[in-house]
């Protein structure tokens, strides 16, 4: 049987506001156990919230850049459940009144496909806390667990989208792109392995062209774009196992574990969640005028899709290239940064996303990371391209940058001896000296035919004419005279 | 209304309040009268009333973005049941 | 000096007279002597409060006193008050001691008033009787002599019976369905809750967030209005709080009442009303038309869906507000639990007492998945129909009169045994607060022997308007000078 993927989102986006959503508390990554916990935070008795300004004005703005409505009222709501990383037994939540309405994300597909994904709305909510599961015991020996409150009540936009995704790389590119927006809005850091941004993901199946969706499953909060797409893989091909062997699925919460590729239902009581949602008390609905909006217009960043196109025009770069560069604010600016010193775009765009990418990668770094500046990437790209050194020796002063080992590009070059010689008349001499060595291999390669083994043959040569050269001759020159010389 | 047996533990496993066997039928007696008082409300005509959540027709305020509490963690966990290294503990959660 | 209001005790403590550590002494001493028969105190704070007193003095010796410097007060044990215990009349937060204080005390504290202790109250505030409180019920006053053992009303019935007792002069407390108005009436005090919002909430124990208000009580009106003059204000921590200018309640204590038009709610002159108590109300009312008042009857046609509307509304938010009692990060937690959600379920079956547990159960049940439009929703409309009530009333008079509770305080455990017998004692004072409207209960007589409460209702902000009215009723009338034998 033939199967119709279906795919929503919801993807918890932390706000990079300095305090809390509900609290003055400081938001800072990394602080001590509940040294950023407050008496709001904590739930004492008889602590009230007064919601923070800047959560809203970080929920407009990415409103505006998602061309969605901006609920002129929102209401908060709690939503009751008890679990200890949730200090209330509430959390403080938007349902029926959300502060972004409906919206949507025209995403660029491999094959210059486009693809359009419908924005249900986003809410703002507050964050809970964190649980530590280990190493933890009481008097009686009972497995205890540690609950650290310092992320409770930071701010979050919860970001729901229409199941409009038919499969896992429609998925990851919604993904990104979202990445990529509230990055360049500067409402999130971005920084997915702390949990800045997390994502849970609604799959069904019906059989292809049906128009009843199936029974969906969650799985919850995937931590990487990778994870996500290995979920997503995953649980089609176990719904889809299910389903051809004539079961049902269950309607159901479910977690994934990226390390192990496996994934397991989170409920084993059968108790069924009611979230008994009614309008927070302690809050008073929220009135969003004009001038609010038209501020945080008014203060809206480029976005990626406008970055890209400007990409392309002014820097000449071809659709892909300039898709991938201009989609995270970060890498773009590194591009940028690197393009002001580099001037050759392509060769700038090509090194990023080549050398410099694969190891931000192999380090799980990233750009903000970057041992290397794009000033210095840039200065490097002006060396390949003026011939001064080979991408060979490119190689080496990118190493050198890396590891710190120094720091301006011209100066590595010389401490490494990396100039290329690129006087024709030296270069000349030293070809003749080289062929006049090796008569055996000039004959036969005078006597080949083949174009194909003939150029094959030009690298015989190369060796012996780095050596002379003592590595330092443009292997591109070289080239060019030998073929001269040799006769075509 | 009635409330049944049923309904009082699910609430109360909602509420997560422990409610004992012999316990069962005074709170259904109980929150049965209480109910039968609140199905007083049924008669009401209600057709296009907005609900009301506030009093005060008012709107919310909001705060500066500045941080403005400090580190009380020894204040507030000389109060906690328990805490070690500045977590604090609770029953492990079996899930 | 224990007979003498705030008013004057802050002349005698200006006069230099007697010194705030000599008055604090006294009220201590006197608490000490008397407080045995009434469990008005949960907690008395002698050392605190003496040294607080001490204090006082020099401030006052620096020239730098206000009003309130120095006189003895007790806070219901519902405010938090920073290293002393709140518990809320609740097992659950016996050992409670708040790193921080409530507005309303932060307020008192700056003001130089002195605090005596934390009075007893209903679990929660959930009562009408100090009956369910952890720390033992609270017993009025009035009709000890007879031998009885009435409630002094609730949940504020310790600030009602330490102010009744003359073991202090005055003491805050909270209003959610009747909490001030109903102990203030059965104790033969006046007390005021004030507009929704008026009083920071912020510090003060939640019960239902859009029904609490905090409050005064005192003997005289005046008190209650120096009482206000320190209470009411905006607080940036709450966010229902009203951003309003608040006026010197004392100010306009003796405008005159001519041309004052009062209402009379039909439907709380119902059959549900004693002959007895009726006549000491329409006798109130009476010698404000003496001083030129104008009367006549007014509808409230929603208020007889009050009481349901309110026990779905106050039930349902206190459901969530009682949340945080989990046993997870201070007050109660069960000895021993084998896993998370014995911790949950022991720590909140056996930190919380009977009433509380009943009202958690019937709120979370009226918001659970099925039954939300029918209860939840309905009575926030039905909310709007009870306020719109008001609105319209307000239109053609100034202030409403009624009874505050339907008899007199009953002898304590008679309606323990039925929780809606409890409720219906708050019929004539649950419909304010759902409006959020202020009112007063101001003592106007005497049933039996006990004391008869005059409900005045106003509109919103009104409570110097109130407060004006209370006052020259009590120049001319000596009910609230009444003291239990």
């Amino acid at each position: 049987m033939q199967w119709d993927i279906v795919i929503g989102l919801e993807i918890h986006v932390q706000l990079a506001t300095k305090t809390k959503i509900f609290s003055g508390s400081s938001t800072a990554y990394g602080a001590e156990p509940n040294t950023q916990a407050s008496a709001v935070d904590l739930a004492m008795p008889g602590t009230l919230p007064v919601p923070n300004e800047q959560a809203f004005r970080y929920a407009v703005m990415f409103g505006l850049a998602v061309n969605a409505d901006i609920e002129r009222r929102s209401v908060f709501e709690r939503k009751n459940y008890f679990y200890p990383d949730l200090p209330k037994g509430y959390q403080t939540t938007q349902l029926e009144r959300p502060i972004v309405g409906p919206g949507y994300v025209d995403l660029d597909l491999a094959g210059g496909k486009t693809k359009r994904v419908r924005i249900h709305h986003a809410h703002l909510e507050e964050d809970a806390g964190k649980s530590l599961h280990d190493t933890f015991y009481d008097e009686l020996g009972h497995g205890m667990t540690g609950i650290d409150l310092n992320r409770a009540g930071t701010p979050l936009i919860e970001v729901v989208t229409e199941p409009d995704m038919t499969n896992a790389e429609e998925a990851v590119a919604f993904a990104k792109k979202l990445h990529g927006i509230v990055t360049s809005l500067g409402i999130c850091d971005g920084d997915m392995s702390q949990g800045s941004m997390r994502f849970d993901v609604n799959i069904s199946l019906k059989p292809k062209g049906s128009d009843t969706l199936g029974t969906r499953t969650e799985t919850k909060n995937l931590n990487s774009f990778r994870f996500m797409e290995q979920a997503i893989a995953h649980e089609v091909e176990r719904q889809m196992d299910i389903l051809e062997d004539g079961g049902t699925i269950v309607q159901e919460t479910r977690l994934y574990n990226g390390d192990r590729d496996e994934s397991r239902s989170m409920r084993t009581k059968e108790e069924a969640n009611d979230y008994r949602y009614f309008p927070c008390p302690d809050l008073l609905p929220v009135e969003i005028d004009e001038s609010f909006i038209e501020e945080a217009r008014n203060s809206l960043p480029e976005l990626p899709d406008a970055r890209k196109a400007r990409f392309m025009e002014h820097y000449g770069l071809n659709d892909y290239d300039a898709g991938l560069l201009a989609g995270d604010s970060k890498l773009a600016a590194f591009f940028e940064e690197a393009v002001s010193h580099g001037k050759d775009a392509k060769l700038t765009s090509n090194w990023i996303q080549g050398e410099f990418s694969a190891r931000l990668n192999a380090e799980e770094k990233s750009v903000a990371e970057s041992p290397i500046t794009g000033a210095q990437l840039g200065d490097l790209v002006v060396r390949i391209a003026d011939n001064t050194i080979s991408s060979a020796g490119a190689k080496k002063v990118f190493e050198a940058l890396w590891s710190g080992e120094n720091d301006n590009v011209d100066a590595i070059i010389d401490a490494k001896g990396l100039k290329q010689v690129s006087d024709t008349g030296a270069l000349e001499s030293m070809v003749d000296e080289v062929l006049a060595g090796m008569p055996d291999q000039v004959a036969q390669y005078q006597n080949e035919e083949d174009p194909k083994k003939r150029k094959k043959m030009l690298g015989g040569f190369m060796g012996p004419l780095m050596k002379a050269s003592k590595g330092q001759g443009n292997p591109k020159l070289f080239n060019e005279i030998l073929v001269k010389k040799l006769g075509g | 209304m009635t409330i049944s047996r049923k309904d009082i533990e699910k609430v109360a496993v909602l509420a997560r309040i422990r409610v004992d066997e012999e316990q069962v039928s005074a709170l259904e007696k109980d929150l049965g009268n209480i109910l039968d008082l609140v199905d007083q409300l049924a008669a009401a005509d209600t057709a296009n009333v907005e609900p009301l959540a506030h009093p005060l027709d008012a709107v919310q305020r909001l705060r500066a973005d500045e941080v403005t509490e400090s580190n009380q963690r020894e204040a507030f966990q000389a109060i906690a049941p328990a805490t070690e290294n500045g977590l604090y503990l609770v029953p492990r959660v079996i899930e | 000096m224990h007979n003498k209001s705030v008013a004057e005790l802050s002349r005698e403590l200006e006069s230099g007279k007697i010194s705030s550590v000599e008055l604090t002494q006294q009220f201590l001493d006197r608490i000490k002597r008397e407080d045995g028969q009434f469990n008005s105190f949960i907690t008395v704070t002698e050392e605190q409060a003496l040294a607080d007193a001490k204090a006082a003095d020099e401030q006052r010796a620096a020239g730098n006193a206000t009003l309130w410097t120095g006189v003895p007060f007790a806070h219901k044990d519902i405010f938090c008050t920073t290293g002393v215990r709140t518990t809320c009349g609740s097992k659950m937060l016996e050992n409670f001691v708040p790193p921080y204080d409530a507005t309303v005390t932060e307020n008192f504290r700056n003001a130089g008033a002195v605090c005596l202790g934390k009075t007893n109250m209903d679990e929660f505030a959930m009562g009408s009787s100090t009956e369910s409180s952890y720390f033992g019920a609270t017993t009025n006053p009035w009709g000890l002599s007879q031998g009885d053992k009435r409630v002094p009303g609730g949940s504020s019935g310790g600030s009602a019976a330490a102010v009744a007792a003359r073991l202090v002069p005055a003491a805050t407390a909270t209003d959610t369905g009747g909490s001030i108005r109903q102990p203030a009436a059965l104790c033969g005090i006046t007390g005021l809750k004030p507009t929704y919002g008026r009083v920071s909430r912020y510090g003060m124990i939640a019960f239902a967030s859009s029904l609490d208000q905090g409050g005064t009580m005192a003997r005289t009106a005046e008190d209650n209005a120096l009482m206000l003059n320190v209470m009411a204000g905006y607080d940036p921590k709450d966010s229902t709080s009203v951003d309003r200018e608040v006026p010197d309640y004392t100010a306009t204590l003796n405008e005159p009442l001519k041309g004052l038009r009062i209402g009379l709610p039909k439907e709380y002159f119902s059959d549900q009303l004693s002959p007895a108590m009726e006549q000491q109300v329409r006798n109130a009312v009476k010698e404000y038309e003496k001083l030129g008042a104008t009367v006549k009857e007014v509808s409230l046609p929603n208020a007889r869906l009050a009481i349901a509307a309110y026990y779905v509304i106050a039930p349902a938010e206190a459901s969530a507000n009682l949340s945080r009692f989990d046993g997870a990060r201070y007050g109660y937690r069960c000895a021993d639990p084998k896993d998370l959600m014995d911790m949950y379920t022991r720590t909140r079956a056996e930190g919380f007492g009977a009433e509380v547990k009943r009202r958690i159960l019937v709120g979370t049940y009226a918001l659970s998945a099925g039954y939300f439009d029918a209860y939840y929703l309905k009575a926030q409309k039905v909310r709007r129909l009870i306020q719109q009530d008001f609105v319209n009333a307000f239109k053609d008079v100034d202030v409403l009169m009624s009874p505050t509770t339907p008899s007199p305080a009953f002898i304590q455990g008679e309606k323990t045994n039925d929780p809606v017998t409890m409720y219906l004692e708050d019929v004539f004072t649950i419909a304010v607060n759902l409006a959020g409207v202020p009112a007063m209960s101001v003592p106007a007589g005497f049933v039996d022997g006990l004391p008869v409460g005059l409900q005045m209702i106003g509109d919103y902000f009104s409570e110097a308007r109130l407060l004006n009215a209370a006052h020259l009723f009590q120049q001319a009338t000596d009910w609230h000078q009444r003291e239990a034998q």
